[in-house]
Formats: structure tokens, sequence, C-alpha cells
């Protein structure tokens, strides 16, 4: 049996990689700017992942270095055994049921935080998201601009004004991630597909596919603006003077399938 | 030349083959001509015929190199010709490229072919990382990178990852269980001659006009039915790798269960036998639907079927669900077998008894029966219903607990053990810390939320390559280095050995680990070229994965060099309890002169006086030195 001072170290040493890994990870920085109330909760959720794994992670490395530091075989032990273990009840359902309890646990959390980024809110605006190999484009419908429908290939946002997209694909799937946004969905031939979201602050962010959809894949990109809704009114307007309500989502096609 | 061309072999697989491209011209001519002009302009198209000689010029080589030699002439009536095992064992290495019905011989062919793979893959994954270098990068067009990837996974999944436990199960599952072969040796042959069929199509869709297929292992449609023709040698390759898997795992079922030693009760089993069984029965469940997955996209494309057709009434997400039933499973078929790798070398070389067997075995059937509760969570953000997200993330982090108990169960063995830290044990216990890394990234991915930001991102990317590389890849390196001795013959080298296990582990580390945050940050995978903000990461990755490439190379080397002139091996050189260790190194051509009996568990280390099996007194005296066995009662 190792030392009581031996497993004092184990311990201690433990405890503080632990330590070191938790504000590790608040320092490192993860993730692209926080752009929508959803992505507030999402990083706070991986935080909280974070943090239930990093002792788990912990233990395990610290007692495979402490067993080769502590049980490798010394010179003069080549025949030698260790002692018969076969098992030891308690221990064994210790931990199955401590891991089963966490991970529900969090499995838990994790609804409570997707319940509170797909609920509904009292009032939402609704814009349509194209996608066809390899480009993005924006319907913005008459509820949200008030007058004639605009086709656009820029996404303006209002600032703090929940929006619901409702995707549709002309060819293949595609994927709408707004990294910034912590969202993302499959556009599907066939079916309209939904997510909402959010944004809480002002700028431009990345809009980029993320599911596989031929050559031109890695190109299709686009950009999202927040804007405040003052400004959107008039990016609205100014488009509908410019005319642009008459384009058409079929004469953009920038590719052919394979 | 013409009994050359009757026998069995290259020669009248050559001219077979030759025989099934005409058969093929002449069917698709035929067809198109009868249904007459008004549907086809031209009675001979390329495609068609390209098409029906994928499926019809691998079964001409099979045939041709006397893959069914015996059933023909049975099925026909024809005296069958007696089993003389002169198709047992190989005396020269021309033995290792003709059928050949000894378990070993079959165990070794599957190795070096799926090492082969591992190699061609790799190869492959740095060309990737060389256009990755830097964004914007012209290395190769953005539809050869997409090739690229798309071979990369698939040969690493289909012709390295399954096929390489079933080589080490072939070779070592016997022996352990003391049995003779396998049960049914002509069907193992036959599995074993699919798979470089599978994987020399799968290299050569290369040279299909349009390039390779170009859609990723998963070939989501309706992507893949509208691709060109690369894309019907994967769907007709998968048929080829997933008959080998399936016919294998059959094998494994009826070995397992029929074919023990006296005295060896399922839980006498070693645990490596166990997880074979274990792995046997997902394959033999869920293989047909990765077949299906593929065979609907094969009459989609060849004879427009519609199945993924929006517009004619085609269910796109069908394909996901069916893709994933299999495809879920199909991790846990390239991680089981590799758990009961570590748990051979844990327990040998911890001098102690696996801590918990009986929980061991269990977690695996455990994690069996969940691995088919799970596969919708590859499938967060495809939209489908949104409530199928809620149960399929319960299950996913609930198999996490039996995976769990297995990694607690290895550091227990180990506490209070006499580590001997070899080049097998230091893979063992690398597996164990990198393991864990993914299967905690695994847990992240089953959160919803968490899921919906990174879902196909690089971080998942990380993710499957620490369970694939720093999981199964270690124990598969663990593995090959510890049963080396019983295959050759012979000692490797264990400083090189060392060495190649501390350079993969810092390479891996450095390769896979950044790009978790990549992920995060808002990298997609499967983009042949990236935003600049992503850049320095890249460069990062791309240098340690080279590093991480040529870490194989010292691997190769330490084998094939030991193959050919390591010290000799002796017939147990870690003192294990398991048969396969009490016979000679290599072990004869049936394995036991004298059949063993089973009188205990087989990691009974430390046990004063124990012993797993017995072998009974041979029955005539035997001379010296002719690889008959001692009982293990040193």
């Amino acid at each position: 049996m190792p030392s009581r001072r031996s497993l004092v170290v184990l311990i201690v040493a433990a405890v503080i990689a632990t330590a070191i890994g938790i504000v590790l990870s608040y320092t490192i920085h993860w993730f692209p700017a926080q752009a929508s109330t959803q992505a507030h909760n999402t990083d706070l959720l991986y935080h909280v992942l974070v943090i239930a794994s990093v002792p788990i992670f912990v233990i395990v490395v610290s007692v495979v270095l402490f067993s080769v530091w502590h049980f490798r075989m010394k010179p003069g032990e080549e025949l030698k055994d260790g002692p018969p273990i076969h098992g030891n009840t308690r221990l064994e359902f210790i931990w199955t049921a401590i891991p089963t309890v966490l991970v529900l646990g969090l499995v838990g959390y994790s609804f409570v935080i997707l319940h509170d980024n797909e609920k509904k809110p009292a009032r939402e605006i609704d814009i349509g998201v194209t996608g066809q190999q390899f480009v993005w484009t924006y319907q913005y419908p008459p509820s949200v601009t008030g007058g004639a429908p605009i086709n656009s290939y820029k996404l303006y946002l209002p600032d703090n004004e929940s929006v619901e997209f409702n995707m549709r694909s002309k060819d293949v799937i595609h994927a709408f991630w707004i990294p910034a946004f912590r969202l993302q969905e499959d556009l599907v031939p066939g079916i309209t597909t939904h997510y909402r979201a959010t944004p809480d602050r002002l700028g431009s962010y990345p809009v980029v596919c993320n599911l596989l959809c031929g050559v031109g894949h890695s190109l299709m990109r686009s950009t999202v603006h927040v804007v405040t809704p003052t400004q959107f009114k008039a990016w609205i307007r100014s488009q509908q003077n410019s005319g642009s309500t008459s384009a058409s989502t079929g004469t953009t096609s920038a590719g052919t399938s394979g | 030349m013409a009994a050359r061309l009757r026998a069995p072999g290259f020669y009248r697989a050559g001219l077979l083959m030759l025989a099934a491209v005409a058969l093929s011209t002449g069917v698709t001519w035929l067809i198109r001509m009868s249904t007459g002009h008004a549907t086809y302009p031209h009675y001979l198209a390329g495609e068609a015929i390209l098409t029906v000689s994928l499926l019809a010029v691998p079964l001409a080589f099979l045939i041709g190199i006397g893959g069914f030699d015996y059933w023909f002439y049975w099925a026909v009536g024809r005296p069958t010709r007696p089993e003389d095992h002169s198709g047992h064992g190989a005396y020269s290495w021309r033995d290792y490229f003709r059928i050949n019905t000894d378990h070993k011989v079959i165990g070794v062919q599957y190795l070096v072919n799926s090492f082969f793979f591992l190699l061609v893959g790799g190869l492959l994954a740095m060309l990737m990382r060389a256009q990755l270098a830097q964004p914007g990068s012209q290395f190769v067009s953005a539809n050869t990178y997409n090739g690229l990837f798309s071979v990369h996974a698939t040969l690493l999944i289909f012709l390295f990852m399954v096929p390489v436990f079933a080589g080490f199960g072939n070779f070592v599952i016997p022996l352990m269980i003391g049995a003779p072969d396998m049960a049914f040796p002509r069907l193992n042959a036959l599995s074993f001659w699919l798979l470089p069929v599978a994987g020399t199509m799968m290299l050569l869709s290369f040279l299909a006009p349009g390039g390779a297929f170009a859609d990723g292992w998963t070939a989501y449609t309706p992507l893949s039915v509208d691709a060109p023709i690369g894309q019907t040698f994967f769907s007709i390759g998968v048929q080829f790798a997933g008959a080998s898997s399936i016919m294998t795992a059959l094998n494994f079922l009826v070995t397992i269960i029929t074919m023990r030693a006296p005295g060896m009760s399922f839980f006498r089993l070693p645990l490596l036998v166990w997880a074979n069984f274990a792995t046997s029965l997902l394959v033999v469940i869920a293989t047909p639907f990765v077949a299906a997955s593929q065979f609907f996209v094969l009459l989609d494309r060849a004879l427009g079927f519609n199945f993924f057709n929006a517009a004619k009434g085609g269910d796109v997400l069908m394909y996901q669900h069916v893709f994933w039933f299999y495809s879920h499973p199909a991790v846990y078929i390239m991680i089981l077998p590799g758990f009961g790798i570590i748990s051979e070398v844990i327990a040998v070389k911890s001098r102690k008894p696996i801590f918990g067997y009986r929980m061991m075995a269990f977690s695996l059937l455990a994690i069996v029966g969940l691995g088919f509760t799970v596969w919708a969570h590859h499938m967060f953000t495809s939209g489908m219903a949104a409530w199928i997200r809620i149960p399929m993330a319960i299950t996913t982090v609930i198999i996490a607990v039996p995976t769990g108990v297995k990694i607690f169960s290895w550091l227990a063995t180990l506490w209070r053990g006499v580590l001997h830290l070899d080049t097998p044990m230091l893979f063992a216990l690398g597996f164990i810390t990198t393991f864990t890394a993914g299967g905690i990234s695994g847990i992240m991915l089953a959160m919803v939320p968490f899921d919906i930001h990174v879902s196909a991102s690089y971080f998942v990317v990380a993710h499957i390559h620490y369970v694939l590389f720093g999981g199964s890849l270690m124990t598969i390196f663990a593995g090959a280095y510890y049963w080396f001795p019983k295959m050759t013959g012979r000692m490797y080298d264990e400083r090189l050995g060392k060495w190649h296990f501390w350079t993969t582990f810092v390479f891996m580390n450095l390769t896979f680990g950044p790009m978790h945050v990549l992920g995060l940050q808002g990298m997609p995978r499967r983009v042949a070229t990236y935003a600049a903000q992503f850049a320095d990461l890249n460069l990062l990755i791309s240098i340690a994965s080279f590093g991480l490439g040529a870490t194989t190379l010292l691997f190769i080397y330490n084998m094939i060099t030991s193959w050919r002139g390591g010290p000799r091996a002796p017939s147990n050189p870690w003192r294990a309890l398991t048969l396969e260790w009490q016979v000679s190194s290599p072990p004869p051509v049936f394995n036991f002169d004298r059949v063993p009996t089973v009188v205990g568990g087989p990691y009974e280390y430390g046990v004063p006086g124990a012993v797993h099996g017995i072998f009974e007194p041979a029955p005539t005296p035997v001379a010296a030195g002719s690889g008959i066995v001692r009982a293990p009662s040193e």
C-alpha cells in the first residue's frame, strides 16, 4: 500500500492541477464575440461543462502518473506480481453511480439552457434565409419591411429584437451557422427549418455554411450586421428605394452542382 | 499457361476480370438497346458500363483467386476437393498472397493490409494539411481537396480501423479460447480478400472522371446523388468492405460460442474475446444499415429512384437516420476491440488481475445495447423533429457511464501493481489519458445547446481524432507491439518502440488539441480554405501533423527490421497466463498439439500457483524443440 504521505502528495497535486485547469479555462480566449442572448447562455453552459470535466480528467491523469511513479517495477522485481485484488463492489458501485448522477445533472441543465434559448418571445420578426450553391440570400417579408418584400444578399438585423430565420435550400443541404450567435441549423431540400436568435451586440459577424455543399463550400460565407432599430429601418428603406425588391433568388446561382 | 489460367490465382483472376468488363459492356448494351432509341440515344454509355463493372469485376476477381471454389464445386454436385490442409500455414511470403484458410495467416494478412491503408490514409491527411497550412492556398483544387478528406476518412474507417481489429481478433481469438482455427475458415479467407478489393476501388476513384468521391465519408444526399461517377466507387466499395465485416463478425460469434476449449466458460474468457464478441454483435446488427443507405444512393444515381429527391416526394433526412443507425454503432466497432487489447496489456503489464472483471464484461454489453439508441446525436442541427434531441442526448450521456467504468477499472488495476513500462504499456497508459480527453469532449457534444454551436465544426474533428487516433490507434499500436513476438516469433526493438510512443503522443496532441479551439471560434470542417483569423493555429497544426506522419516511419521500420532479424522470441516473453502465450512463437499450424483444459480465470496474477489452462499429457513422447507447450506453472 502506498504510504499516507505519498497519497497526500497525490491528492494535493490533483487539487492544484484542477485549480490550474479551471483558471486556465477562464483565461483562454475560447469563443468569438458574444453577439446574442443565446451566446451568453451557451458560453455559460460551456464553462460549467469545463468545470465539471477538469476534475475528472485530472483524477484519471493523476492516478496514471502516480502509478507510473510509485508502482513502476524496481530492479529485482522482474518476477514479482501485484496483490491479487479482483474488485471491490462498493468502489465499483460508487464509480458507476457518481458519474451517472453527474452526467444526468449536466444534461438536465443543458435542457434548461436549450429551453431558454428556443423560447418564443412575445414579439419577433421573421426573416427568410435561402441557401444555394454557393450563395446566401435573405428575404425580408412585408411584416418586417412595412411595404414591399425585400430579397437581398445582405443580412441586417435590428439589435435586441428576436428574429426567427425560416430557412430553405434550393439544391443540397447547407447549414446556416453564425458563430457569434452560437447557433446553426441545416437547410434541407423539401422542408423549411427554423431557429431563433436575439442579437444583443452591435457589429458585423461572419456567417458560414457549415455543411459540405460541394466544390465552393469553403467560400460560402456571408456577414450578419447587427444595427440599431433606427439604422435597420433606414437600411430597409434604402433597399426599397434602390429597387432590389424585385431581385429574384433564381438569378444568383454562382455554380452548378458537381 | 492454360493450367495456370484454370487454377485459382492471380492469372485466373485477371482473365475473369477482363471477362467481367466484357460482360458488363454487353449487359448494359443489351438493356439500353431493348429499351429503344426513345430512352437512350447511345447504347454504349461509359457511366453505365463502369457502374455495372464495379459490381462485376470484384466478384470476378474473388472467383478467380479461388474464394468460392469449394462452394461452387459443392453447389453443382461435383466432388469437392478433400481437405488436405494445404491451405493452412504460410511457408514463404508468397503464401500471404493466396487464399489461405489458416486464421493466423489471415490475421497477418488483415493486419498488413490494414497498416498499408493506414499509411495511405495518413498520406492523404498530410496532403490536406499542406493545403490548409495557409489560408487561400492553392496546393490542390477545392474539388481535389474534398476528395482527399473523403477518401482519407473512408479508407481509415473501412479499410483500417474496422479490419485491423478483425486482424487482431483473427490471430488471437482462436488461440485464446483454445481452438484449432475459426469456425468457418473458407468464409474467413473470403472475408479478407474483400478488403483489398474495397480499398483498391476507393483509391481508384481518384482516376474517375470528375475526381474521387468528394462528399465526405458520410456521403450526405442529395449532394452524393448528383456527384460525378467517383461517388459510385464509394457506394459500391462500402458494400464490399461491409460484407467483409459481417462475414468476419459471424465467424467470430460462432467461433466464440461453439469452439471454446473444455472449461472455458464465458466468465473465464479473456476480455479481448469478450470485446470482440460484443463488437461482432454490433457489426452483425448494424452493418446492413450502411449497406442499405449506399444502395439507396446507388439506385438514385444509376436508376433515378428518387429516394432523396424532395421534388419527387423523396426524404432527404431519411438518409441520415439510416446512415447513422450504422455509423454511430460503428464508432463502438472501432473502439470496443481496443478496450479488449488494453485490458490484456494492463493486466499482464501490471501483474494484477483485472479489477472488476464481470463489470468489464457487462459494461461491454451495456455499450452494445445503448449504442443503438444514440444515433440522432449526429443530427441535432439537421432539421429533424426537435423532440428527438431530448431522449438522444440522455442516452448519449448515459453511454459514457459504462465507458467510464472501464477507465476506472483499468486505473484500479494499475493501483499497487508492478508496472512494466515497456512499449505496449506506454501505449496503453497514453490511451487512457487521451481517450479520457476525447470522452469528455464527447459528453460536451451531447449537450444540445453546445452542440448547436460546434456541430460539424473543427471541434468535432478534434473530438473524433482524440477518440480514434488518441483512442483506437493507441490501442492498435499497443496490441501490435504486445502480440508481435507471438505473430512473428521475433522480438521488436524496445528502444525504437518507446521513441515511437513518445513522438506519437506529443505530435498527436499538438495536431489535434488546437482543433478544439478552431471549432469553438467558428471554423467549419471540410473546407479547402478558411478565414484569415484561423491562420496561426492551422499552420501549427500542419507542422505538427507532418511530425505525426513521420513518427509512423519509426513503427514501420521497427516492425520490418524486427520481423526480418529481431532476436528470437520465447513462447511467453510477458509471463502472461492466457492460452496464446502457452504455445510456441509463432504457434504451430493447428495451434495446440494437445487440447488445453481451462481451469481458472485468465488474469490470476499474484495468486500463488494460479493456472488458466492445463494441457493433457502428450500421447507420445515428442522431440525437444518441436514447439510443444508447457503448462504455465512456473
